[in-house]
């Protein structure tokens, strides 16, 4: 035991305190000035970014309005088979009604009707006229209520809706996810959505698609301007370069709109064309409110996001790697094919993974220019958002980008590697 | 056609980037098979232009180069079949060492057995057999640096061009290297062409040095008439340690000449630059040739007051700065023999030289 290496226990500080936590605490106000330099951003991020998401998350699978506007019905449901066929009994109505009666003095019945609305068309106003109707009615003395309330609504002899309300009665619902997926939750179970509203499954695989197409054009076309701006001498290329960030400068809603401009009918493109003589006046192509209106306007606007990875990545490609590759005989393609792409391929993976990320999830351009057949996925989430306030709805389908693009990314980490992506 | 006394050769040779600066003016320069010259000098001198010229990355803006009697300006630089190792190695980051060596030979379209083959010898040559299946990042400078030059050996061309490929390793495995390139290029006979600013790798390893400046050679000759017999007052400097005195020829006789300094004392040297008295003139003499002992020299040599301003121990060597004729900047050094003379700080001493020591250069 002459050695204090020798010794079992902890390496002591010279003052005796264990070493480990001599260290932390010299470290501590270093971490504590760390933590208060990034604690504005670490706000914002959390009540900007991370709240929202969450609640968002929250939100596609929230399902508590039921039982809260109806919390005696619910109960008295329980014990009712849907399957049966037959209506529930006197005590399922009873408590109806003196959940109603609650619910219209508060003003809450109308809102459950639009969200069950959802999922059977036409309860809605089931629910706003029952509501007018039974608004003066009394728990105690007009009871029973079963023939009374299919007498005041013949909506509530029909099975079908009161399995809606059980089947909608849980805090926690699929619902949301199963409709973004072109399925609704049935008292049987899960089925397809009725053929004429499937359109969601469609809209989410031509987004993944035209965004696909998107990245590789936007690859092909930043490629070699890439290529020129990081071998150029620097005077000509920081030119170049101000061309290639001049967009950038430009309001987004001004470059699509004068794609729309370009790419009409009676636009710059056919009338050119025409006046060639190369398109007949009769047969003007159609070029804009559709898949290819989408994909040029969205290639434009988003091919710097690819090019400036390219470049910084080509700028740190040192010259002699081709000059020692023709030096051993390469000829100008196998030095390009076997040197110099392999070693671009960070950028061009960066530069993938923005334009593609940011394309799947745009908005403005595919709403101007892509007509019914151009859109994407993110304007129908838009829509449940402004117009049909299904925000539930909304939620699930931005939850599924948000898993899609997350899927994506974890595949590119398997296949390509994430540590091959480099922005400079 | 082959040519062993001419395998390579610059005709006339001027390059200019810009059409209003010579990098590059009138270079001729020729060198036979086998042969270790090393191109010397300040960066911005033009030497790595003229490898760039050779290696056909940079085109001739005038003038002819030939190699093995064949002129190639035209033909592009992965036709040339010069092997080339560069400052930063340049080492394909993506591949193996095994594959970046396999690389030139598979753009001849090499059978698989053959190559393998001939990079297990390659690397065995450098004493890399164990890495070939390692990445270049996993090595370390200087086994960096020997992938590298297996790589510009392995295809076995005629010429290898070498542009400072040690300049970023530390001073040990520096010399180690210097001394195994020379090795390997002396064993396998080829002829190379190396580019360095280090006077000292330049001197160890080149059978013939080329010091250029502003653009020309200005002295082509072995490593020790460079440093004995210096041409001109750049190589002089440039070479090794030296001390100038300025002055004017006072008389020239033969093989000697005497020198009025400046401060109007009068030394002995030997005229190479100057032909008559009156001339302008810089005389310059090395530390180590610079006699304080009045015994050594001759009974009638010209002698100078100097004043001893530092004394710098060495170890190997005493290194002392006078202050001689106005010069404050004069070395003289001494080996630290048992017998060795040590002066102090503040001493007043006579030196002189023998006068084929002291060379009287342009001014």
């Amino acid at each position: 035991m002459t050695d204090a290496s020798q010794n079992a226990g902890p390496m002591l500080a010279a003052d005796g305190t264990p070493l480990k936590q001599s260290l932390a605490r010299s470290l501590r106000r270093q971490k504590l000035r760390a933590l208060l330099l990034i604690a504005p951003l670490l706000l914002f991020v959390l009540f900007s970014f991370i709240i929202p998401i969450a609640s968002m998350l929250f939100r596609s699978v929230e399902n508590g309005i039921v039982e809260k506007t109806l919390p005696l019905t619910v109960v008295a449901l329980e014990t009712w088979d849907e399957k049966s066929g037959e209506l529930p009994d006197e005590a399922v109505y009873d408590a109806f009604v003196r959940d109603m009666i609650v619910a219209v003095s508060e003003k809450k019945h109308t809102r459950l009707g639009s969200r069950l609305n959802y999922e059977e068309p036409g309860i809605s106003s089931l629910f706003r006229k029952t509501g007018r109707k039974i608004r003066k009615w009394d728990p105690e003395a007009d009871a029973p209520f079963k023939e009374k309330l299919i007498d005041a609504e013949k909506g509530w002899g029909d099975v079908e809706n009161w399995r809606v309300i059980k089947t909608h009665s849980r805090n926690v619902t699929p619902g949301y996810f199963l409709a973004a997926v072109d399925l609704r939750l049935t008292p049987d179970g899960v089925a397809a959505q009725p053929e004429e509203k499937q359109i969601l499954v469609k809209l989410f695989g031509r987004t993944l698609f035209m965004s696909l197409i998107i990245t590789g054009s936007c690859i092909l076309l930043a490629y070699p301007v890439s290529y020129l701006l990081a071998t150029l001498p620097m005077r000509v290329s920081n030119l170049l370069m101000i061309l290639v960030l001049l967009p950038f400068w430009t309001s987004l809603l001004v470059r699509t709109s004068a794609w729309k401009v370009m790419l009409q009918q009676q636009g710059v493109i056919n009338e050119t064309l025409v006046w060639l003589g190369l398109v007949a006046d009769d047969a003007r192509l159609v070029i804009i409110n559709n898949q290819i209106g989408t994909i040029v306007a969205m290639t434009h606007i988003l091919l710097p996001f690819m090019i400036l990875p390219m470049y910084s990545v080509m700028q740190t490609i040192p010259q002699s790697y081709t000059r020692a590759a023709k030096s051993m005989g390469a000829t100008n393609w196998t030095t390009f094919w076997r040197i110099y792409f392999p070693q671009s391929i960070p950028g061009i993976g960066a530069g993938s993974i923005l334009v593609f990320i940011l394309a799947i999830g745009y908005y403005i351009t595919p709403e101007i220019v892509g007509g019914t057949k151009g859109v994407f996925i993110s304007n129908r989430i838009a829509y449940h958002i402004s117009s049909s306030l299904n925000w539930g709805l909304a939620a699930a389908l931005g939850t599924i980008l948000l898993a899609v693009v997350m899927l994506l990314y974890w595949c590119y980490d398997k296949i390509v590697g994430i540590d091959n992506v480099k922005l400079g | 056609m082959s040519n062993d006394a001419a395998f390579v050769e610059f005709q006339r040779v001027q390059k200019s980037y810009d059409g209003e600066v010579l990098v590059v003016k009138d270079l001729n320069l020729s060198l036979p098979k086998g042969e270790f010259l090393t191109m010397l000098g300040p960066s911005g001198s033009g030497k790595t232009t003229c490898l760039m010229m050779l290696a056909g990355f940079e085109t001739a803006t005038h003038g002819e180069i030939m190699l093995d009697g064949r002129p190639i300006n035209n033909i592009p630089p992965h036709k040339r079949g010069i092997g080339m190792v560069f400052q930063n190695y340049a080492l394909f980051p993506h591949m193996t060492v095994a594959e970046n060596l396999s690389f030139p030979l598979e753009v001849r379209k090499m059978g698989k057995d053959q190559r393998e083959e001939k990079v297990k010898r390659a690397l065995d040559m450098v004493q890399m057999g164990a890495f070939g299946s390692r990445r270049p990042a996993q090595l370390s400078g200087g086994q960096q640096q020997r992938i590298a030059l297996a790589r510009a050996l392995v295809f076995e061309p005629e010429l290898v061009l070498m542009d400072e490929p040690l300049g970023a390793l530390d001073k040990q495995l520096r010399e180690h290297m210097q001394f195994e390139i020379t090795r390997l290029a002396h064993e396998l006979g080829i002829t190379t062409v190396y580019v360095t600013h280090d006077q000292t790798e330049a001197l160890t390893m080149s059978d013939r040095v080329a010091v250029f400046d502003d653009g020309r050679i200005q002295q082509l000759a072995p490593p020790d008439l460079l440093y004995e017999e210096p041409e001109n007052s750049f190589v002089a400097q440039f070479i090794g340690e030296n001390n100038t005195l300025e002055g004017v020829v006072k008389s020239i006789d033969g093989d000697s000449c005497v020198v009025t300094l400046d401060d109007g004392s009068e030394i002995d040297a030997k005229p190479v630059n100057v032909h008559n008295a009156g001339e302008r003139t810089k005389v310059s003499i090395r530390p180590e040739r610079v006699e304080f002992n009045k015994d050594r020299l001759h009974a009638d040599a010209h002698t100078l007051k100097a004043t001893v301003k530092e004394f710098i121990y060495m170890g190997d060597v005493f290194r002392f700065r006078l202050s001689v004729a106005g010069n404050d900047d004069f070395i003289i050094k001494t080996r630290n023999a048992p017998d060795a003379v040590k002066l102090h700080p503040g001493q007043e001493v006579e030196i002189g030289w023998l006068a084929q020591d002291c060379r009287a250069l342009d001014a």
